[in-house]
């Protein structure tokens, strides 16, 4: 998934201290790397190139080899999220009670894709697998904020109280 | 403890969490208070109890009520009338509870009558974040006996005995497994657990993990000792952040309480317990998979032999098992292998915890003895298809499972007589479909899915998930051909043959059994155009019923493209050629004169 408007990186050095903190942490044990990730994405909201630099040479590991994991678990990104995290649950429970639909409306008004931020960097859309929320399908999340029992009709309401 | 007079229990599970059962919890402690009621009642945040859908859910005890829905408006009201005076607020129980002037107790209610709760037994009932309540419900009781009454191999004579059977997806029987790890020569062995639940529609493993971690704790440390291992790790999702808060506190306090670490209960035998995060990789649920993860790499598989109770985790013996086989371990101890095969079918010995999803009423978690009929689960326990629908098929197994049609609705249900209808029990999600639902759409679902979980090692699952996805995308929209179903059926059969891991095996599973029972829903797609279901967009079409139709002209003066024409005050037609299908003039229309097909 490409997405689009990917700022420049501007990690701050307050952010540099914290993952060489984290690196020396876990530094020597085994399995280090996912750990490492984690922690370094809580830091930065995503995993730019930058990032994945600094981790190879702190663990000693290839940049491929960090970027390879990156690219492999859905959960790190090497885009940055925005400030309203959008997620629409796909699992079987909510497709099967119309959560496709919900997505497209989603995706309709806000002109992106899935795995993309809008312009502005206030929203980013997800699709996401069952976050085990199934009595209350179809679900959506905002950030941490869970939204259940959804109609399409739904959408625009729960948007709107993002919109300003 | 303190004794106190009332209890009550909010469930913290992440259903009722969703819909703020945390607020609730704030409320009930704040007009507690202020009521004075502190020194007598307590508010307890519990695991799961199961009734996801009519969640917040409050319990008071010790009446039993049972407060479905609950706001944080109606707080009061239960502090007020039901704590305070003694009067039950009828119009918040949950009406399946309430019988002409009776209040019926929970274990009566068609949801629990048929249920047996063994591996969610403390779910819903203790405060998971604190071990004395789990101890008070015997908790460790079963460490202790191992550890000081019992040798390893008797252990694992015991779980063999117990008829035991994975219950995270292929049904393996776990004391083998165990056997095959203690065999193994002295040294260092690792025992693990698969957490990283990964089915859609599957979430009991969360619901114990979020209402009960300790009984997966002393289950673990029970196997390290029956195995000679001295390591245990959880891994567990990260999509999962209350269930990993409270597997921590637990761990914390069990290490506290000395029952991990070094030299437990005197015994000799030293477990200690760590948490590894999932990072979001469905095949990294497969057991060679998840140790490649556990390890810090792309989560691939890796062949077997060599087995992992040969050469798993960092090329040591190692054996894993999921969380809901780890939690039905104390009670094997406790209650005597007796017991536990008391309940189940011949080769199925226990009981099976099942998500209920998607067009059924009751969704939440069911845990039933192993051979329990569909049709009890459906109808008596789930309480049928809402909306009057018919109930169409229902799909176990998640991604590597199938669809059951209503024709096999009395299968009972365990993991052999689910293999044999093609089908498979996995992880335990049961989503219930009805007519409103495409099977071959559900198929190109799963298939979705597959395709985009498949970590990209083995050919098969690589490029053969794609083609079959390719194949059924052209069928869904109407460019299908009979040769197409047969490609499909024959491509199935040699991805299932040869691919490298269970992930890829398993892929065609959902094309074969709804090719199985639904083969005519595919002709009709390729041969006819048709999707009965009305689900496939590009094969719907719709028409305006000319004697319904009173020439209004709503739906014309609504259709964005123009594809509508007609006089006023005459039935009205659509251009099928100019129409995107969006359903505009249907919504629209006051006299239900506009149908889709």
């Amino acid at each position: 998934m490409s997405a689009k408007n990917v700022p420049a990186f501007n990690g701050t050095k307050e952010q540099e201290a914290k993952l060489m903190e984290i690196i020396n942490k876990h530094k020597g044990t085994n399995g280090a790397l996912i750990p490492v990730l984690h922690e370094a994405q809580e830091v930065y909201g995503y995993l730019p190139i930058e990032v994945q630099t600094m981790i190879a040479e702190g663990l000693d590991v290839s940049l491929a080899e960090v970027y390879g994991v990156v690219t492999f678990y859905a959960q790190f990104s090497l885009y940055p999220k925005g400030q309203y995290r959008i997620a629409v649950c796909l699992g079987t429970a909510c497709y099967v009670k119309g959560s496709g639909d919900i997505l497209d409306k989603i995706k309709e008004r806000l002109g992106i894709e899935v795995g993309e931020c809008t312009p502005d960097g206030k929203f980013s859309i997800d699709a996401t697998r069952c976050i085990g929320a199934c009595g209350l399908a179809p679900v959506l999340t905002v950030n941490d904020e869970v939204y259940g029992r959804l109609t399409v009709d739904d959408v625009d309401g729960i948007l709107d109280k993002y919109m300003n | 403890m303190e004794l106190v007079r009332s209890h009550v229990l909010v469930c913290g599970g992440t259903g009722c969490s969703s819909s703020h059962s945390e607020q609730i919890i704030e409320e009930f402690e704040a007009q507690i208070k202020k009521n004075g009621l502190d020194s007598e009642v307590k508010v307890v945040k519990t695991g799961c109890f199961g009734l996801c859908a009519l969640g917040p859910v409050v319990i008071v005890y010790p009446e039993g009520s049972f407060y479905s829905m609950v706001q944080t408006e109606d707080v009061a009201e239960i502090v007020e009338q039901h704590l305070l005076k003694g009067r039950i607020v009828k119009r918040l129980l949950y009406k399946e509870t309430i019988e002409e002037d009776n209040i019926k107790s929970l274990n009566e209610v068609d949801f629990y009558k048929k249920q047996k709760r063994v591996a969610l037994r403390n779910c819903g009932v203790i405060d998971p974040e604190n071990i004395d309540e789990y101890i008070a419900y015997d908790g460790y009781k079963a460490l202790g006996k191992v550890l000081t009454e019992m040798t390893p191999e008797q252990v694992v004579e015991t779980v063999k005995a117990s008829g035991l059977r994975g219950r995270g997806g292929g049904g393996f029987p776990t004391g083998i497994k165990w056997a095959f790890a203690a065999a193994q020569p002295e040294g260092q062995k690792y025992v693990l657990c698969n957490a990283d639940e990964g089915d859609p529609g599957a979430f009991m493993d969360r619901s114990i993990l979020e209402g009960d971690p300790h009984s997966l704790i002393e289950a673990m440390a029970i196997a390290g000792y029956a195995i000679g291992a001295n390591q245990g790790y959880v891994y567990v999702r990260a999509e999962y952040p209350i269930a990993v808060h409270r597997l921590q506190v637990a761990i914390n306090q069990a290490k506290e309480y000395g029952l991990l670490g070094d030299n437990i209960f005197e015994s000799g035998f030293s477990f200690d317990l760590e948490l590894r995060l999932g990072a979001g990789a469905f095949v990294c649920g497969e057991e060679t998979a998840l140790m490649t993860s556990i390890e810090g790499h792309r989560g691939e598989p890796r062949p077997r032999p060599p087995f992992p109770a040969v050469k798993g985790l960092w090329g040591v013996p190692t054996i894993l098992n999921n969380v809901e086989t780890y939690a039905n371990i104390p009670v094997i101890f406790l209650n005597g292998v007796e017991e536990f095969t008391s309940i189940g079918t011949e080769k199925s010995k226990g009981t099976k915890v099942f998500a209920l999803g998607g067009k059924i009423n009751n969704t939440g978690l069911v845990e039933v003895p192993m051979g329990t009929t569909l049709r009890e689960v459906v109808y008596e326990i789930g309480g049928g298809i809402p909306n009057g629908k018919s109930f169409k098929a229902a799909q176990t197994g998640g991604p590597s499972g199938g669809c059951i049609p209503a024709s096999l609705i009395d299968t009972p249900i365990d993991y052999d007589s689910l293999i044999a209808i093609g089908s498979m029990m996995g992880s335990g999600g049961l989503i219930v479909m009805d007519e409103d639902t495409c099977m071959v759409d559900i198929a190109k679902f799963f298939l979705e899915f597959t395709v985009d979980e498949s970590c990209g090692k083995c050919v098969p699952c690589r490029i053969g998930t794609r083609r079959l996805l390719e194949i059924l995308e052209r069928i869904t929209s109407g460019k299908g051909t009979l040769e197409d179903i047969d490609q499909l059926e024959e491509l199935c059969l040699s991805v299932k043959s040869s691919a490298l891991c269970g992930l890829g095996q398993t892929a065609p599973n959902p094309i074969l059994s709804t090719l199985k029972y639904f083969r005519d829903e595919y002709v009709e797609h390729v041969v006819d155009k048709k999707c009965r279901a009305g689900v496939c967009k590009a094969l719907l079409s719709y028409k305006i019923v000319a004697d319904k139709c009173k020439g209004c002209s709503l739906c014309a003066r609504n259709c964005p493209v123009n594809a509508i024409t007609g006089e006023i005050k005459n039935p009205y037609t659509i251009d099928q050629d100019k129409c995107i299908k969006c359903g505009v003039c249907m919504n629209n229309c006051k006299f239900g004169a506009i149908v889709k097909e």
